[in-house]
């Protein structure tokens, strides 16, 4: 099982979107933990935009690898940020991450009774998701 | 630059799901008819509401738009004007309008359908004097491309100046950049 678990972030940094992937994940105690956690790190991923020792550009932080798992993270140019958690063998993590958003701009952008920015609750979308990653190998 | 030239038909051969041009142009017919209706033929309100819901769309097409193809961020109003006829509407109209009247200061620009490429108006016959006047068939075009540059931190103007329906040699549409929108640019984002 290579994605773990998959977080959505809007342009303000406002989780709308969570969902774990294969059985047994352990869970955070309070759903509003989520929320807290999709905030801090669209804070500390706009601090590593600032810090960069060199003297050119940085889109800031790309990937954060723990021992046991590694979080990969697609911003868009327009400012969502699709978080990806995987084990730490996953390869080509960058073709999910952008899978992801072509699946989002499918079937969120194109339900109308979507409003942007709000949470998804798209059943459609679940199901292409959840689809498309038990092909990820 | 030749990237952003195939790019369009690529998306357009391989990703994207087909209608048949027929029955778009008549749904989109049937929906400026019925705004005429609803609001009475007065035009100026129909010319706003076609704009309000091309708004609603740009905003949501463009995150389409830059998944399908990967595009970067633009460097200059050039480009994105490319990116707009050569991807955006390559891709969901598979046509590609000329650009061309540029301002000095590059920030105007004319996208222009010669006539017969745009496949809004195929078979639209415009006879009410005061509608051929008054009334921009097209305008949810304008629309459309003011929501998706706004998404990408553009903020434009876009009307139309002329149309082959009101007896013009081409449709024109006119977009201004008016600015970038520095505070909403995402960090980490030129």
């Amino acid at each position: 099982m290579g994605v773990l678990s998959i977080f959505i972030l809007s342009k303000a940094g406002g989780l709308i979107y969570h969902k774990d992937f294969g059985f047994g994940l352990k869970k955070l105690n309070n759903s509003n933990d989520y929320l807290v956690i999709a905030g801090t790190f669209h804070s500390v991923h706009a601090l590593t935009t600032r810090v960069n020792p060199l003297n050119t550009h940085s889109s800031g932080l790309l990937t954060m690898e723990m021992e046991t798992c590694t979080l990969h993270c697609l911003q868009t140019l327009t400012g969502l940020k699709f978080v990806v958690v995987t084990d730490n063998n996953q390869s080509n993590v960058s073709v999910v991450s952008s899978t992801i958003y072509e699946i989002y701009s499918d079937y969120v952008m194109k339900n109308p009774f979507y409003t942007l920015d709000m949470p998804i609750r798209c059943h459609k979308f679940d199901r292409a998701l959840n689809q498309y990653i038990s092909t990820v190998e | 630059m030749s990237k952003v030239r195939t790019i369009g038909a690529d998306v357009w051969k391989h990703k994207t799901d087909k209608v048949s041009l027929e029955l778009f142009t008549l749904m989109y017919g049937s929906i400026v008819s019925q705004l005429c209706d609803d609001f009475e033929h007065d035009y100026t309100k129909v010319n706003q509401q076609l704009d309000k819901m091309g708004y609603n769309i740009g905003l949501r097409l463009i995150e389409e738009v830059l998944a399908k193809t990967g595009l970067p961020r633009c460097h200059s109003f050039r480009e994105t004007a490319d990116a707009v006829t050569r991807v955006g509407f390559k891709m969901f109209l598979n046509i590609t309008p000329q650009l061309g009247n540029w301002s000095v200061d590059n920030k105007q620009f004319s996208i222009i359908f010669p006539p017969g490429t745009n496949p809004l108006v195929e078979f639209v016959e415009c006879y009410d004097e005061r509608a051929r006047r008054e009334l921009w068939y097209s305008n949810i075009l304008a629309g459309v491309i003011r929501g998706a540059l706004e998404m990408v931190q553009l903020s434009c103007e876009t009307e139309f100046v002329s149309d082959v329906l009101q007896g013009a040699a081409q449709t024109e549409l006119r977009v201004k950049i008016i600015k970038v929108l520095e505070d909403e640019v995402p960090q980490g984002e030129e």
